[in-house]
């Protein structure tokens, strides 16, 4: 087996003990290329079928190419998927005095509102136990030191300060009611891998991460894909998954360099995330 | 500080294709683990830009000159407390090949977490610093990597800076930590007297410690091997689920050792069922996948529809897992509780999870000085290691350490969380004969209390009473449910109709009274064996309703709890069953009195559990009541006898 082939085994073996280890299990979809990839592998996971719905946490802030391609996804593979958005927030209404958005409040609060309070909202109605997501190590230095299964409390806090042990493949399963847990069969794999395994696998991603002409002339791509306003591209050549990887063999640049939540200040994506974000 | 910005390009991998070396970096808190790791990232040009200058604004948030451990340290307790709480992992690459680091912390207080990081490494560097020499986590961790299998390891001497690098120093730290390290048979590739804040033997010889012929850290790197997996170990398929989505019936799990292909002749243990491996299934892919190796997840079906479960490990013929209930191995204890002699835990090995304990401590070691810790220990303390005896409530199956480490490796869970994990140091490998294992239950009859019974067998005495008509089935269904309870580890015995006639009710014929007498003696004789602890399972045609209900009665007033199992089977069905050609005789008058025929069936009420076993299967029916016996059964808190509902059953 080559590197690839481990990573894709193993990220099946956790997807399979998952689906046995929690009887209401959801994984959620940002369209982006880490998740088309957990679609791939949970169709090999479970021969064909998805045994899970997906869900797709809707800023209202999406860039329309990426809309146009979950309405082509959904039809394609015949995804269980269910869309969320936080509409008090966006309304200003309930527990919100004013609508939140990013014209009137900075990327931090509006990514926990938008995204990290919808995402709890979801988790009350449905009563979901798992999560799957996505992230990986090599993307932030706080997801480095993530669990394959990672408990959230109740609060949906991640106590990053006395995680559990995990060797062995042996996973935290067991969890109080209220509590969720966070699979992720992706933690091992790097951005060249995940391209790699796209190009290798054929695997359908947006356009939009490949080259294309900007106004003033560059050429620009995005690298990592999250709501418009504060997510900007890359000037880069690269017009396809081969030309990516020799860029990214090369690069110095972070690949969530242009994810602006994540540089609000020290430690952003740490607060962020033991709130819940992922 | 010689801190710059880099501006040569960052190296490419020969071979993308190539296995990632997994190396870990271990040793006690403060000796330099962090900075290492900073330190090599930022001479090899492997940080991303604007990464320096985040760290040096982190570090002088902090009141600190350049910290390079901020770059792996990235929680902000940790860069308020200069210290590591929990393992990362990064990616890393020379021009051979691609790397993962795992940063372990060095701090007493999260040894789970060094666990955590260092369970999965190919290799470790043990960081030792030149000032204060070896320390406590120095021996601890290094025990440790023995215990989890780690062999290739490189000790680094660092902050040489402090002690003006001097050979002598390190000399004499080589010395003594050889000795130690010998003892656990670990042998370094090479002792590296380093200085990580300086950048000294990292990535090209020192300057400064012209006395060192190398190799430098990065060089050390790129000598470890790629483990290769052993040829010639033996097929281990952990299964993980059986999914039915559709018509296929698909066994879902991994190659944990060796290789497997179609038509290979499976057996699963601890049941010792067989089958042929019939296809391979896979999704999106264009070829028809005909063998698996090592490390793969595969999905596959039988040729035939056997009973499988998850838990179990594939092995081919000859050469499968050892198997029973106890265990003796070495285990490292990370919980806040102690892990005492007799507390009942989850064991987990492979896919199995079974309850278990520790029947006793052998001894327990110091794994700082690696001296046996005196007197008799009745609990495992945090962080201590041991040797003990593990005994399981149920046959498992597992390996020899040194024979297949990936089943012969197990943790425990205390509550949700796992506490410890060991390794399995004996077992005893037998021909692999199909049928029954040999451990016989056996308890001791002494004068104890019904609870401290329950507490030794793992469960209480219940009275199972199946009732039927000849032929419908009671004696298939208890045979079947007597063995599978006894391979789940609950002891259970069957009492047969026909067979205390041949004793204990020999006197008796099959008059109403002679049959109610018969139903009386079976049932007292029930009460005793269930007082005994015994999960009893009665199968006689026991005809009359109020008969049966004086057996619950008897068994109730002593508190044993009973269940009316009805085997519900049609009386065509019976006969032209007829196993036994009793139906025939009776049709032709040679047998009076029989059930159905000649003499009535008072059907059950309110049975606790019907069986219709025309309309179910003998697997699906042993399933069911399988799950009834073992939940009343293991329910010990289920002091009242009458409380078990009517209205389950197919």
């Amino acid at each position: 087996m080559d590197h690839l082939d481990e990573l894709e085994s193993q990220s099946i073996y956790i997807l399979r003990e998952a689906y046995h280890g929690f009887s209401n299990l959801c994984m959620p979809w940002s369209m982006g290329k880490d998740s088309n990839v957990l679609i791939w592998l949970s169709k090999k996971a479970f021969c064909g079928k998805i045994p899970y719905p997906l869900l797709h946490i809707d800023t209202t802030y999406e860039f329309p190419e990426m809309l146009e391609f979950r309405e082509w996804a959904v039809d394609h593979y015949g995804l269980d998927l269910i869309v969320k958005i936080n509409e008090d927030a966006r309304a200003g209404r309930g527990a919100y005095p004013a609508p939140v958005g990013y014209e009137t409040h900075d990327p931090v609060t509006v990514t926990h509102e938008l995204k990290t309070v919808a995402l709890q909202q979801v988790l009350s109605d449905r009563k979901f136990d798992a999560l799957i997501t996505g992230i990986r190590r090599d993307e932030d230095p706080t997801r480095a030191k993530e669990r394959y299964f990672s408990p959230r409390n109740a609060e949906f806090e991640w106590d990053y300060k006395d995680q559990p042990p995990e060797f062995w493949n042996q996973f935290t399963t067991e969890i109080d009611p209220g509590e969720h847990i966070r699979v992720q069969p992706l933690l091992d794999w790097t951005e060249v891998d995940i391209w790699r395994y796209i190009d290798r696998e054929k695997i359908p991603i947006p356009q939009m991460y490949f080259a294309r002409p900007g106004e003033d002339g560059k050429s620009y791509r995005f690298r990592s894909l999250g709501c418009w306003p504060i997510t900007k591209p890359v000037v880069s050549g690269a017009a396809n998954i081969d030309e990516i990887i020799a860029e990214l063999m090369v690069t110095r640049t972070s690949e969530r360099a242009g994810r602006a939540q994540d540089h609000h200040e020290r430690n952003a994506m740490q607060k962020l995330r033991a709130k819940g974000f992922m | 500080m010689n801190v710059t910005t880099p501006t040569d390009p960052r190296p490419t991998v020969l071979n993308p294709q190539a296995s990632k070396l997994r190396i870990v970096i271990v040793g006690h808190v403060d000796h330099g683990k962090s900075t290492l790791i900073g330190r090599l990232f930022h001479d090899t040009n492997s940080l991303p830009e604007g990464k320096i200058e985040q760290i040096r604004k982190a570090s002088e948030a902090e009141g600190m000159e350049f910290e390079f451990a901020f770059l792996l340290d990235a929680l902000l307790e940790e860069q308020e407390q200069n210290i590591t709480i929990d393992t990362t992992q990064l990616p890393f690459r020379t021009a051979l090949r691609e790397y993962v680091i795992i940063d372990a912390p060095g701090h007493k207080e999260f040894l789970k977490n060094m666990i955590t990081g260092a369970a999965s490494a190919d290799a470790a560097i043990l960081l030792i610093d030149a000032n204060e020499g070896i320390q406590e986590q120095s021996k601890r961790h290094a025990y440790l990597l023995s215990l989890l299998g780690i062999k290739q390891v490189v000790v680094a001497v660092n902050k040489m800076d402090l002690v003006g690098f001097r050979e002598e120093i390190f000399e004499t730290i080589r010395a003594e930590y050889s000795v130690f390290l010998a003892k656990l048979g670990v042998i370094p590739r090479y002792f590296i007297p380093i200085s990580a804040k300086q950048g000294q033997n990292i990535t090209k010889e020192s300057a400064q410690m012209p006395w060192f012929p190398g190799p430098a850290i990065l060089e050390a790197l790129d000598r470890f091997d790629v483990p290769a997996d052993p040829e010639g170990r033996p097929l281990r398929l952990v299964l993980q689920d059986v999914y039915r989505f559709d018509e296929r019936r698909i066994l879902a799990g991994r190659i944990e050792s060796g290789r497997l292909k179609i038509g290979d002749e499976l057996i699963f243990w601890p049941d010792r069922k067989r089958s042929r491996v019939k296809s391979f299934e896979s999704w999106g892919s264009a070829t028809a996948q005909a063998s698996a190796r090592v490390g793969q997840s595969v999905a596959i079906t039988l040729e035939e529809q056997i009973f499988v479960e998850r838990g179990q490990i594939g092995s081919h013929a000859g050469v499968g897992p050892a198997e029973g209930r106890e265990l003796h191995v070495s285990l490292f204890w990370l919980g806040n509780e102690p892990l005492a002699v007799n507390q009942a835990f989850t064991l987990k090995l492979g896919t199995q999870s079974v309850e278990a304990r520790v029947v006793e401590i052998q001894r327990v070691l110091d794994s700082s000085t690696l001296e046996p810790i005196p007197g008799q220990s009745v609990a495992i303390q945090k962080n201590e290691v041991a040797d003990v005896r593990i005994r399981a409530r149920r046959p498992i199956a597992f390996d020899r350490h040194d024979k297949v480490s990936e089943t012969g490796r197990f943790v425990i869970l205390q509550g949700k969380r796992i506490g410890g994990g060991g390794i399995v140091r004996e077992a005893e490998y037998e021909a692999d004969q199909p049928g029954v294992a040999s451990d016989n239950l056996t308890w001791t009859v002494s004068p104890v209390t019904r609870e401290a019974r329950a507490d030794l067998l793992g469960h209480r005495g219940v009275v199972l009473w199946l009732t039927g008509l000849s032929g419908s089935g009671k004696s298939t269904l208890a045979t079947g449910l007597e063995f599978q309870l006894h391979r789940k580890g609950l002891s259970a015995f069957i009492l047969d109709g026909d067979n205390l006639r041949h004793g204990l009710c020999s006197n008796l014929k099959f008059s109403p009274d002679d049959r109610s007498e018969n139903i009386r003696r079976a049932g007292e004789a029930a009460k005793l064996m269930a007082e005994a602890g015994l999960i009893v399972i009665c199968s006689l045609i026991s005809p009359y309703r109020a008969d049966r209900n004086r057996v619950r009665d008897i068994c109730h007033s002593d508190g044993i709890p009973f269940a009316e199992i009805f085997i519900n089977t049609p009386i065509s069905v019976c006969e032209a069953r007829d196993p036994r050609g009793l139906y025939k005789r009776a049709r032709a008058g040679e047998i009076t009195d029989f059930t159905g025929v000649s003499s009535p069936y008072e059907a059950p009420e309110a049975p606790e559990i019907e069986i219709r076993t025309n309309e179910a299967s003998i697997e699906e029916s042993l399933a069911v009541l399988f799950d009834f016996a073992n939940t009343l059964a293991r329910n010990l808190d289920c002091a009242k006898p009458g409380e078990i509902g009517p209205g389950s059953g197919i």
